[in-house]
């Protein structure tokens, strides 16, 4: 009996170290070779527009449409609330803060994780299994510099933009809904919306908050891609993996960042 | 110190985590010479290619390549081992994401400082080579099975290296791609002065095309010779193998418990 | 497969969009436009108690927002909160101007009022407050009301 709970632990103990920990461990170092590398991605910058293009433009239809029904939404709901307590002016002030604050980031980071990190992950896992990337470094053309880098600083660079475009279309449609459909009053939408949102305490933060965010985002997805075994399987595993740690590591980042930021508010 | 060997393999062992793949292994590839590594699958024939291309580092004993001891190369050392040794992937692995032309030209721009109009003419020669100057502009998934691999040899050769390796180039083809790929070997082998080594188990087209045969079996050499002698042996393992007979050392059954018994017990 | 104008063509507009609704979320949205750059100059004034006053909290004249609370401090020897204020250079207060902890709204957040007083020489950088009303406590308000009515209530008696 005693055998067998002790043989679990063992098994369960053998599990985290190699599944988490050595993992862990070797994509921190991956993370270093990568910034280490990073000099070709900016010395030619070409490398990295294209990336840009590919996770950041490509991204920009479902981040512009969510943006805007979750506005709308906001909108709708925060009416619905506010209108109890007769303050249905606020309408804007909620609208705004909800996006800049934490769904912006958030959500512009979940759907970037979706669209943009499982394509990232995909690529790089499916140019392994296809030897791109040892032939690559049978060139001595270093993969990580060439392939893996440029598509690092593409994810980290597209997200603070596409947060900000999800913010703003976001606050547009919460006032397509407020103002133009319910007919909230349009001055007070938008002067208590100004007289509440501050630039350093929300927007930087809310800015910070996506560029954290689409480091994660853009770590893990290049990290899975060159850690997937070279397989059908493999890969297809890889990149829900890839879909999966991102959500949580942004859930989990935006709490500790949420605390840092805004407590002392 | 001149020899006339371009690549020396001396008491090389090599496992992959704990499967032991290669066991204290020796050989030497003359320079100029067309050889091939032969051997059923799993016997470390890739695995010692990868080594002689420095994609892998020996646990014990040494490589050398034009007399110079490559497990122990620093950054710079392989850097230029690497721009003087052309590679072919069993399929191909040609970058998905550029056309054929840029492909061929991908060595040229990352290596050199060469302007563009030179580049484009060096890469339609070694297109014209391989016979594919016209699908220069065609994209990797555009390519049959054969011009793939046609374009990746001429990828390969884009910085005239002294040394080729190839991996598996007979693979999946059709009979008229085989030829055309043996006769490219072997043809640009001797127009660049260069050193070939294959590495297949296509039995018939090695020993057409190659000057001398290494045989492996288990991380060892069990024969090496000309393939005149080859195809004359009279090593069971190797006759098994060059005849493709069905039953002999390898065993046509899979073990399994006696035959009668199996049948008839539940 | 894109040409590199092509591709660089859509990740400029990509980038104009991303900057402009960044833009937009700034000076739109938030307030930026309003009041980070302008030339301050820094008041100081002493309060009994400052009450919910929070740093950042406006400074405002006649309903106006004239400056913002920079730093608050307690200090040891006199066991007052001491309060400075960075006011925008373009607005000039006399130097016996009060200064009073108010609310917005009911339950709203505190800020600083200044009544203009009538001296003829203006407050400079570094000047001291003389005149200052805290901030209402709601537990003195309620105390005081329970203690007045009971001595309304005695005092019938």
């Amino acid at each position: 009996m005693t055998q067998r709970v002790l043989e679990l632990m063992r098994a369960l103990g053998a599990r985290i170290v190699n599944n988490w920990i050595w993992r862990l461990g070797f994509a921190c170092r991956f993370l270093w070779l990568t910034l280490k590398e990073s000099g070709p991605s900016f010395r030619r910058f070409h490398l990295t527009i294209r990336e840009i293009y590919f996770a950041g433009v490509l991204s920009l239809v479902i981040i512009l449409v969510s943006g805007l029904f979750v506005g709308m939404v906001l909108g709708l709901q925060g009416y619905d609330t506010l209108v109890r307590y007769g303050s249905s002016e606020a309408l804007g002030v909620l609208v705004s803060l909800s996006l800049v604050r934490e769904l912006g980031p958030v959500v512009a980071g979940l759907l970037f994780a979706s669209r943009a990190g499982s394509a990232i992950t995909a690529e790089i896992g499916l140019m392994k299994a296809t030897e791109q990337l040892s032939a690559m470094e049978m060139m001595a053309v270093d993969p990580i510099a060439r392939v893996v880098a440029p598509r690092f600083w593409g994810g980290v660079l597209s997200m603070p933009l596409l947060a900000a475009l999800f913010s703003a279309m976001g606050v547009f449609g919460g006032y397509l809904v407020g103002v133009r459909l319910i007919g909230v009053d349009e001055g007070s939408f938008w002067s208590q919306m100004q007289a509440a949102v501050d630039f350093r305490e929300d927007i930087v933060n809310g800015i910070i908050k996506s560029f954290v965010f689409g480091v994660a985002v853009s770590w893990i997805a290049v990290f899975e891609g060159y850690d997937a075994p070279p397989t059908a399987e493999g890969v297809s595993g890889a990149t829900t993996r890839t879909v999966v740690t991102s959500s949580l590591a942004i859930l989990a980042l935006d709490f500790v960042l949420t605390a840092l930021m805004f407590r002392g508010l | 110190m001149a020899t006339s060997n371009l690549v020396e393999v001396r008491n090389v062992t090599f496992s992959y985590d704990q499967r032991q793949v290669l066991k204290d292994i020796n050989l030497v590839i003359p320079k100029g010479k067309v050889v091939a590594i032969m051997g059923l699958s799993g016997c470390g024939k890739t695995t010692l290619l990868r080594l002689i291309g420095r994609a892998l580092v020996p646990d014990q004993g040494e490589i050398r390549v034009a007399g110079e001891v490559i497990n122990e190369l620093d950054d710079e050392g392989l850097f230029a081992l690497r721009r003087k040794i052309g590679m072919l992937f069993q399929f191909g692995a040609l970058f998905t994401d550029m056309s054929s032309f840029d492909n061929v030209a991908f060595q040229m721009r990352e290596h050199t400082q060469l302007p563009e109009v030179l580049i484009r003419d060096l890469t339609l020669m070694k297109l014209q080579a391989v016979g594919l100057r016209g699908a220069a502009d065609l994209m990797p998934s555009e390519l049959s099975g054969g011009m793939a691999r046609r374009v990746a040899l001429a990828r390969s050769i884009a910085l005239d290296p002294m040394l080729m390796l190839y991996d598996e180039p007979f693979t999946g083809l059709d009979p008229i791609s085989l030829g055309v790929i043996g006769q490219l070997i072997r043809r640009l082998n001797d127009a660049l002065g260069a050193t070939s080594i294959v590495v297949t188990h296509d039995v018939a087209e090695a020993l057409e095309l190659v000057d001398y045969v290494y045989y492996m079996s288990a991380g060892k050499v069990e024969f090496q010779g000309t393939p005149g002698e080859v195809r004359a042996a009279s090593l069971p393992s190797l006759r098994q193998f060059v005849y493709g007979e069905p039953d002999g050392p390898v065993p046509f059954h899979y073990p399994a418990p006696e035959y009668g018994r199996d049948l008839l017990t539940q | 497969m894109m040409t590199r104008r092509e591709l660089d063509l859509w990740v400029g507009i990509f980038a104009v969009f991303g900057i402009g609704a960044m833009l937009f979320l700034s000076l739109k949205v938030a307030n930026l436009a309003s009041f980070t750059s302008a030339d301050t100059y820094q008041i100081n004034a002493k309060f009994e108690n400052i009450g919910g006053l929070k740093i950042r909290a406006p400074v405002k004249s006649a309903g106006v927002v004239v400056g913002r609370v920079g730093d608050i401090r307690f200090d040891n020897e006199s066991f007052e909160a001491v309060v400075s204020m960075n006011i925008d250079s373009r607005f000039q207060f006399p130097k016996d101007s009060s200064a009073k902890i108010l609310t917005s709204g009911l339950l709203g957040e505190q800020y600083i009022g200044i009544t203009a007083g009538g001296d003829s020489a203006n407050l400079k950088g570094g000047d001291i407050l003389k005149l200052t009303q805290s901030a209402v406590v709601l537990e003195n308000l309620i105390g005081q009301f329970l203690y007045n009515k009971a001595a309304e209530g005695s005092g019938k008696k």
